[in-house]
């Protein structure tokens, strides 16, 4: 494979075919594609429609929270002695996360489309949380798709979504997780295509996903970087996120990629290690393949077929990545390194004492990396990292492995 | 090569009767039964097989077929293994042709060149990749066209007459019309509804049209018969290997004859068809 030649703007894609270099696509099945076609055009319509910007920015501030606060985290920063650490701090939103962003997107285009019915998959629930949430909001059923073993280790997300009137559907087939769960809402979707909207979770999946995820997530990154500008003056010179299917990292990714002194680094869920299979690390470990509409990075085996992730945060158990993702990290605009369960675990452990903020196991893998890297950065110096998720969900999980009582 | 499905349907159609498509998932539940399996479908009045390659994530197959993968890739099968199977059947039969079908991934991973020459090599005759739109021609189409391999597209209700010349372009061998939308395994729908799909398609293509998507006795393969160049039966198939196995998902005696007995009842089922389109 040749070495992609470096673009104008990191920022242009995707093509009209949905690519990012050789990545993304629209790998479905022919019934599907009369369905994606029809959402491209109406997302390009709704994209350049005041109406529908108006509505998105109406809800965003009276219904999410918009804008999210950027938060300078100076006990921490005093810690680490290094780099000052700014949070933009999207677990303040409506259902903890910025999963509510996309969800709120998504929904107001399926209006649009006149579809009457809502599916979604989920892995650790808080995708499920915030479709079942604006379902609700627009009074349309909503039929989640989760993996039985998600069911599982996250019940209180599974209480939230049925009371929020939403259909919880365990998923036996496989290994029971995300990607299974995933498959599983694709054929809902080939089977009810009439008066079904599939609302996908995360920057990956067929185009027009991809870039409507990320269109719908890049608010992070257009009012962090207003923020930042606004309490110091200057861009950040790091970014940081973490990346499972990649939709927060991307979101805030993407209104910096084209300038240049800003570093950009991407977290994935290292697990228990990358020597064996016990990781979600897409990029740093897998290799480019074809699974849920798009061509991306894969955990996958010499015969490719997919493999099982595994990570402490259910959100990050996905073998996929986004498809931009894959292409930023081939052409070198955006570095990806590895988080191991480990040390998410300490850095989950060390805001919650430090700045009184529990965070989500996701984002507590991005808070590791900026642990690593603030001390040895200047004072001058400036680290944003998107605190992409509030920690309730997990402190079940945190608990048990750190022996917290029952 | 396309030159065998072109002589295999002329053939059965000079007989007057639609064409007999068998789905099977190749390694399920091992390689040898599968082999056995495969071999015995022409006896059994197969004309046309369909040979399923496993995929871990099997987007568009409903439990039935899901399951079958599962126990081919548990038994160790691979796409390798696949084109052997093809290989050694057509040590033995140099008429009926193979199609396999499957999903893109494992046939990337290949190497699609690489992939191409071992399947010409193996004798495959054409390719039904489920999760390659006609808007995705040049990563495995084209190159398959190119060295005489057939891309079999499968046409559905949803793709409309605006569509629909866009997925014949490329397609080749012939239109495997999927009768409804859903997953594989699912139910019957109306056949008049699917004379007047199968009519539509015709009035785009000279390419034959064969059925499938809920085809699962004789007496369906009778009644979609009387409309369509052929039909093609496969979670029926795949059920009756599953229901002959043991707990554990391995073979029995009873696994082959049982197919055997399905496909004859089929193959009777499209025979049948042609008397009732000549009263």
């Amino acid at each position: 494979m040749n070495q992609p030649l470096k673009p104008n703007s990191f920022r242009a894609g995707p093509d009209e075919d949905g690519r990012f270099g050789i990545f993304g696509g629209r790998f479905v099945a022919e019934t599907l594609m009369p369905l994606i076609l029809d959402l491209q055009d109406e997302w390009n319509k709704a994209k350049s429609d005041p109406a529908f910007k108006a509505e998105l920015e109406h809800l965003g501030a009276h219904y999410i929270g918009r804008p999210s606060p950027l938060y300078f985290a100076e006990r921490l920063t005093a810690e680490l002695g290094g780099a000052k650490i700014y949070f933009k701090r999207e677990e303040l939103n409506h259902t903890g996360s910025h999963k509510i962003n996309n969800c709120i997107g998504q929904i107001l285009l399926a209006k649009r489309m006149g579809k009457t019915r809502i599916i979604a998959e989920t892995g650790a629930g808080q995708h499920g949380v915030a479709s079942a949430t604006v379902a609700a909001r627009f009074g349309l059923p909503c039929v989640v798709y989760m993996g039985a073993t998600d069911v599982e280790r996250q019940a209180p997300n599974v209480f939230r979504m049925k009371l929020l009137g939403a259909e919880v559907k365990p998923v036996t087939a496989g290994s029971g997780t995300l990607k299974d769960a995933m498959n599983e809402a694709l054929r809902d979707w080939v089977t009810n295509v009439d008066n079904t909207y599939y609302l996908i979770g995360t920057a990956a999946g067929p185009h027009p996903y991809p870039e409507m995820v990320r269109d719908f997530q890049a608010v992070i990154g257009q009012e962090a970087k207003e923020q930042i500008l606004a309490a110091e003056g200057r861009l950040p010179d790091l970014v940081v996120a973490a990346v499972g299917g990649g939709s927060n990292a991307i979101g805030i990714f993407h209104p910096f990629l084209d300038d240049d002194g800003v570093r950009i680094v991407g977290v994935e869920a290292g697990g228990k290690g990358l020597e064996g299979d016990e990781h979600c690390a897409s990029i740093t470990a897998g290799s480019p393949g074809v699974l849920h509409g798009n061509r991306t990075y894969l955990l996958q085996d010499g015969d490719g077929q997919i493999k099982e992730g595994h990570s402490i945060s259910a959100g990050l158990d996905y073998p996929g990545i986004g498809p931009e993702h894959a292409w930023l990290n081939d052409i070198g605009r955006v570095e990806y390194v590895p988080i191991m369960d480990h040390e998410a675990l300490e850095a989950f452990q060390t805001l919650t004492r430090l700045e009184g903020i529990i965070p989500a196991l996701e984002p507590s893998h991005a808070l590791a990396e900026v642990i690593k890297r603030a001390p040895k950065m200047g004072k001058d110096e400036i680290i944003l990292m998107n605190l992409s998720g509030r920690g309730d969900k997990d402190i079940f999980t945190v608990g048990k492995i750190l022996g917290m009582g029952q | 090569m396309t030159a065998r499905i072109e002589q295999r349907f002329a053939d059965v159609a000079a007989e007057g009767r639609p064409v007999l498509v068998t789905y099977f998932m190749g390694g399920d539940p091992d390689f040898d039964t599968s082999l056995a399996i495969m071999r015995s479908l022409p006896q059994a009045g197969a004309d046309v097989i369909e040979l399923g390659v496993p995929f871990s994530d099997p987007m568009a197959d409903g439990p039935a077929i899901q399951l079958a993968g599962q126990r081919a890739l548990k038994a160790g099968q691979t796409l390798a293994k696949t084109l052997d199977l093809a290989r050694r059947f057509r040590e033995q039969d140099q008429r009926t042709p193979i199609v396999l079908m499957g999903y893109y991934n494992p046939i990337y991973i290949y190497g699609v060149e690489r992939f191409l020459d071992d399947a010409v090599q193996a004798g495959v005759d054409g390719l039904i990749v489920v999760d390659l739109p006609p808007e995705m021609d040049d990563e495995l189409c084209i190159p398959a066209l190119d060295k005489g391999i057939s891309f079999i597209r499968l046409a559905t209700p949803t793709t409309d007459d605006r569509r629909l010349p866009k997925v014949l372009e490329n397609t080749s061998g012939f239109v495997y019309y999927v009768s409804m939308t859903g997953i594989t395994g699912s139910a019957l729908p109306d056949p008049s509804l699917i004379a007047g799909a199968v009519a539509r398609i015709k009035s785009h293509t000279k390419l034959p049209v064969c059925v499938g998507f809920g085809v699962k006795t004789a007496e369906h393969a009778r009644v979609i018969g009387a409309s369509a160049d052929g039909v093609v039966v496969g979670t029926a198939i795949v059920n009756q290997i599953a229901s002959s196995l043991t707990e554990e998902g391995r073979v029995t005696e009873a696994t082959v004859p049982g197919v055997e007995a399905l496909v004859r009842g089929l193959s009777a089922g499209v025979r049948a068809s042609r008397l009732a389109a000549a009263e």
